[in-house]
C-alpha cells in the first residue's frame, strides 16, 4: 500500500516520522500486546474471579492449538506465500491422533511423519514450478479434508489418556496455556528474529535474489520452512484433539484465516520477510480472548461475529494509525 | 511434456468436456442434455461470484475478496426480507440486493485504503460483520423468495435454462470491457503496475474503487438469483463460494499476481468444477474421495498447464 503511505508522510512533521520509525518496530508488537491487555483487564473487572490461575487457564486453554497453527502460518508468509490448507491440516490431524494414536501408535507416527514429507513437497512443487502457493494449498485444503473424512467420516475417536492429561495438567505458578505461549514465543524469537539461520528464513522470503546470490539453495529453504509448518501444524491438531477429546475433519477451518489474522496483527506483512514470532504468539492469544471477552460483555451471539471483525479491525487500524511506514 | 499450444484457459473446458463425456459414458447417452444442462445452471452460479473475484485479483497483487459468501448471504436476506414473498416487490428486491453489494465492496474498499490493511484481512473483517448481520436479519429461518424470481432461474426454453444464457451474455461483456473500454485497460495497467499506472495518469483510486464495488455486486447479485433458484435465503449459502470462487478465477487463466484476466476461463472453470461433481456422484464416490480428487485436480491443473513468460 505504498500509494497511500507516500502523501502520508509529506503532511506529517518531521519529528513525528522521526520518532515513529523508531518505535515501529516495538510498536508492531506492542499494540496487539496492549489490546490484550486492555481485554484481560475488562474481563477481570467484570469477574474478578477469573483473575486466578483457574481462569488463566479457561481463557487461554483453546488459544493454545490457534497459537501453533498460526505460527505454522507465519512462516509461509515469512516466504511471501499463503497457506490456505492449515485448517483443513490441523483437522486431519485431529482425525489420525484421535484413531490411531492410542491403539496404534507406530502407524500413527508413520502418518504424522509422512504428513510432513508432504507438507516440504508442496513447498517443492511450488517452489519448482513457480505456481501460486494460493491455489496449491487450496488444493491442499481439499485433499486433507477429504482424507479425513475418508479414515473418519464422522466426528469421533478418542484421545490417548496421556494427551489428555498433558492438556489438563497444572503446572506450579504458570497455567500450563501461558507456558505454552511463552516458551513458542521464546523459541520462535530465538530461532526467527535471532539467530542466523532466521535472518535467511527471512531474507528468504524478503530477497529471494541476495540470499540465492550468497550460496544458498532457496529450494532446499522452502521444502524445510513448509515441513516446519507442517510440524507446527501436527503440534496445533495433537494439542487440539487433548482439549476436545475427539477427531473430527471439519473442527478447525476456522484456523487458516485467523492464523493470518495472527501473523498480520503481529506486525507481519505479506510482502514476506516481515514476521515476528512473538507477535504472531499475541495477536493468536488476542483474537482467542476477543471471544471470550464478548461473552463476557454479554454481547449477543448473533452480534459476536460481527464485533469479532470490529475488534480486528480496531487493533490493526491502531497498529497501522501509529506507525509510520518506513518508505 | 509436449509442446502444445493450447491457451491456459482451455484447460478447464477441455477437462469439463472429458468429465462430461466420462459421466454420459457411465449412465447412458440419455443423460448427456441434462447433464449439461444442469451444469451449466450451477455453473452459472460460480461464474458470476468468480467474475466479480476475478476483477479485484485482476486489479493487483494481494488484492482478494474474502467477504464474497457473506456479501451474497447478507444481500439474499437483505432483498428476500424486502420481497416478503411478492411480485410485485421483485425489482425493489433486486435493488435493494444490488445497493448492499455496492455498498459492500465499497467499505471493503475504503477499509483496504484508509487503514492501509492487506485487502485479505480488510476484507475477512468486514466478511465477520456482514455474516454477523445476515444472522441477525434472518436467524435461524430460511426466508422464501417469491414465486416469480424461482420462476425465472428455472425458466427454460426447449430443455435450455435461460439464466445461464444471460450469465453467458454477462461473461460476454466482461470480456468485451475489459478488452476495449478504457476502464478495463486502465484495470489491468493497474494490476501490473500501480506506480506506471498511476505517473500515466490512472486514476488507480478509481479504478481499484469500482473493481470492488463490482465485486460486491456480483456477490449480491448470486445471493439474489441464488435465493430464488434454491428456494430461500440460508445462513450457509454462500459458504462454498468462498473457495470456489478463487479457484474457478485461477483455473481459469486469471494470474494471482494481477494485471491479467481471463473472464471466458472462467466457464471452463466453473464447469469442470460442476461436471465433476456430477461424475464423482454419478460413480457413487463417497465425499471425502470426491474432496480429494478435487484437490489433486485443482493442483494438477495449476500444475501443469504452461505458464506465460511472465512469472
Amino acid at each position: 500500500m505504498a500509494d497511500v503511505a507516500i502523501p502520508q508522510q509529506k503532511r506529517d512533521p518531521h519529528w513525528k516520522h522521526e520518532l515513529g520509525k523508531r518505535l515501529a518496530p516495538a510498536l508492531q508488537v506492542g499494540l496487539p500486546a496492549i489490546a490484550l491487555v486492555v481485554m484481560l483487564a475488562v474481563i477481570f473487572w467484570i469477574r474478578p474471579a477469573a483473575m486466578s490461575y483457574f481462569g488463566f487457564t479457561l481463557l487461554f486453554k483453546l488459544a493454545v492449538p490457534l497459537m501453533f497453527a498460526s505460527l505454522a502460518q507465519m512462516l509461509v508468509i515469512m516466504l511471501g506465500d499463503i497457506d490456505l490448507s492449515i485448517g483443513s491440516f490441523v483437522g486431519f490431524v485431529t482425525c489420525v491422533t484421535a484413531l490411531y494414536l492410542d491403539t496404534a501408535p507406530a502407524l500413527a507416527i508413520a502418518i504424522y511423519i509422512g504428513s510432513v514429507v508432504v507438507y516440504a513437497g508442496v513447498g517443492l512443487i511450488i517452489h519448482i514450478r513457480q505456481l501460486p502457493s494460493i491455489i496449491v494449498t487450496l488444493g491442499m485444503s481439499f485433499i486433507w479434508l477429504g482424507v479425513a473424512i475418508i479414515i473418519l467420516p464422522a466426528p469421533g475417536g478418542s484421545a490417548p489418556a496421556w494427551l489428555t492429561g498433558f492438556m489438563g495438567w497444572r503446572p506450579p505458578l504458570v497455567p500450563l496455556p501461558v507456558l505454552l505461549a511463552i516458551l513458542a514465543a521464546l523459541v520462535g524469537h530465538l530461532i526467527i528474529s535471532r539467530s542466523s539461520y532466521g535472518a535467511i528464513l527471512r531474507g528468504a522470503g524478503g530477497n529471494t535474489r541476495a540470499i540465492q546470490r550468497a550460496g544458498w539453495s532457496i529450494t532446499g529453504i522452502r521444502a524445510a520452512v513448509y515441513a516446519a509448518a507442517g510440524l507446527l501444524g501436527l503440534v496445533a491438531g495433537i494439542t487440539l484433539t487433548g482439549l476436545t477429546t475427539s477427531g473430527d475433519p471439519n473442527v478447525a477451518p476456522a484456523y487458516t484465516l485467523l492464523g493470518v489474522g495472527a501473523v498480520i496483527l503481529g506486525g507481519g506483512s505479506f510482502t514476506g520477510g516481515v514476521v515476528s514470532p512473538v507477535g504472531t504468539v499475541i495477536g493468536a492469544l488476542t483474537l482467542a480472548l476477543a471471544g471470550s471477552l464478548l461473552s463476557f460483555l454479554q454481547v449477543p451471539p448473533t452480534w459476536q461475529i460481527g464485533a469479532q471483525g470490529g475488534i480486528l479491525f480496531l487493533v490493526l487500524a491502531g497498529r497501522i494509525l501509529l506507525s509510520e511506514k518506513k518508505s | 511434456m509436449i509442446r502444445l499450444s493450447l491457451k491456459p484457459w482451455t484447460y478447464g473446458f477441455i477437462v469439463a468436456l472429458i468429465m462430461w463425456i466420462a459421466t454420459i459414458a457411465y449412465s447412458g447417452f440419455a443423460s448427456a442434455v441434462p447433464t449439461l444442462s444442469s451444469a451449466l445452471a450451477f455453473a452459472a452460479f460460480s461464474v458470476v461470484v468468480g467474475t466479480g473475484q476475478m476483477m479485484v485479483i485482476a486489479s493487483g497483487p494481494g488484492n482478494i475478496d474474502l467477504s464474497m459468501p457473506s456479501v451474497l448471504t447478507l444481500a439474499a436476506y437483505m432483498s428476500m426480507s424486502v420481497m416478503s414473498g411478492s411480485n410485485d416487490m421483485i425489482l425493489a428486491g433486486l435493488l435493494v440486493a444490488l445497493l448492499v453489494g455496492a455498498l459492500a465492496g465499497a467499505a471493503n474498499f475504503l477499509a483496504i485504503t484508509m487503514l492501509r490493511l492487506p485487502p485479505i484481512i480488510a476484507t475477512l473483517a468486514w466478511s465477520f460483520v456482514f455474516q454477523s448481520l445476515a444472522f441477525n436479519l434472518g436467524g435461524e429461518a430460511t426466508l422464501k423468495p417469491p414465486a416469480g424470481l424461482s420462476t425465472f432461474t428455472l425458466w427454460s426454453v426447449g430443455g435450455f435454462r435461460i439464466m445461464p444464457v444471460a450469465v453467458i451474455l454477462l461473461t460476454v461483456v466482461v470480456a468485451i470491457i475489459l478488452a476495449r473500454s478504457v476502464w478495463g485497460r486502465r484495470l489491468l495497467a493497474v494490476g501490473q503496475s500501480e506506480r506506471a499506472a498511476r505517473l500515466a495518469g490512472v486514476p488507480v483510486m478509481r479504478v481499484r474503487l469500482i473493481a470492488y464495488v463490482f465485486c460486491g455486486v456480483a456477490a449480491a447479485l448470486t445471493g439474489f438469483l441464488l435465493a430464488g433458484f434454491s428456494g430461500g435465503a440460508a445462513l450457509n449459502m454462500g459458504d462454498t463460494y468462498l473457495l470456489e470462487a478463487i479457484a474457478v478465477v485461477v483455473l481459469g487463466g486469471t494470474s494471482v499476481a494481477g494485471g491479467q484476466a481471463n473472464a471466458i476461463g472462467i466457464w471452463g472453470a466453473a464447469l469442470f468444477f460442476n461436471l465433476m461433481a456430477t461424475m464423482l456422484n454419478t460413480f457413487q464416490m463417497q465425499a471425502g474421495v470426491r474432496f480429494v480428487l478435487t484437490g489433486a485436480l485443482i493442483i494438477l491443473i495449476v500444475a501443469l498447464v504452461p505458464k506465460p513468460k511472465a512469472a
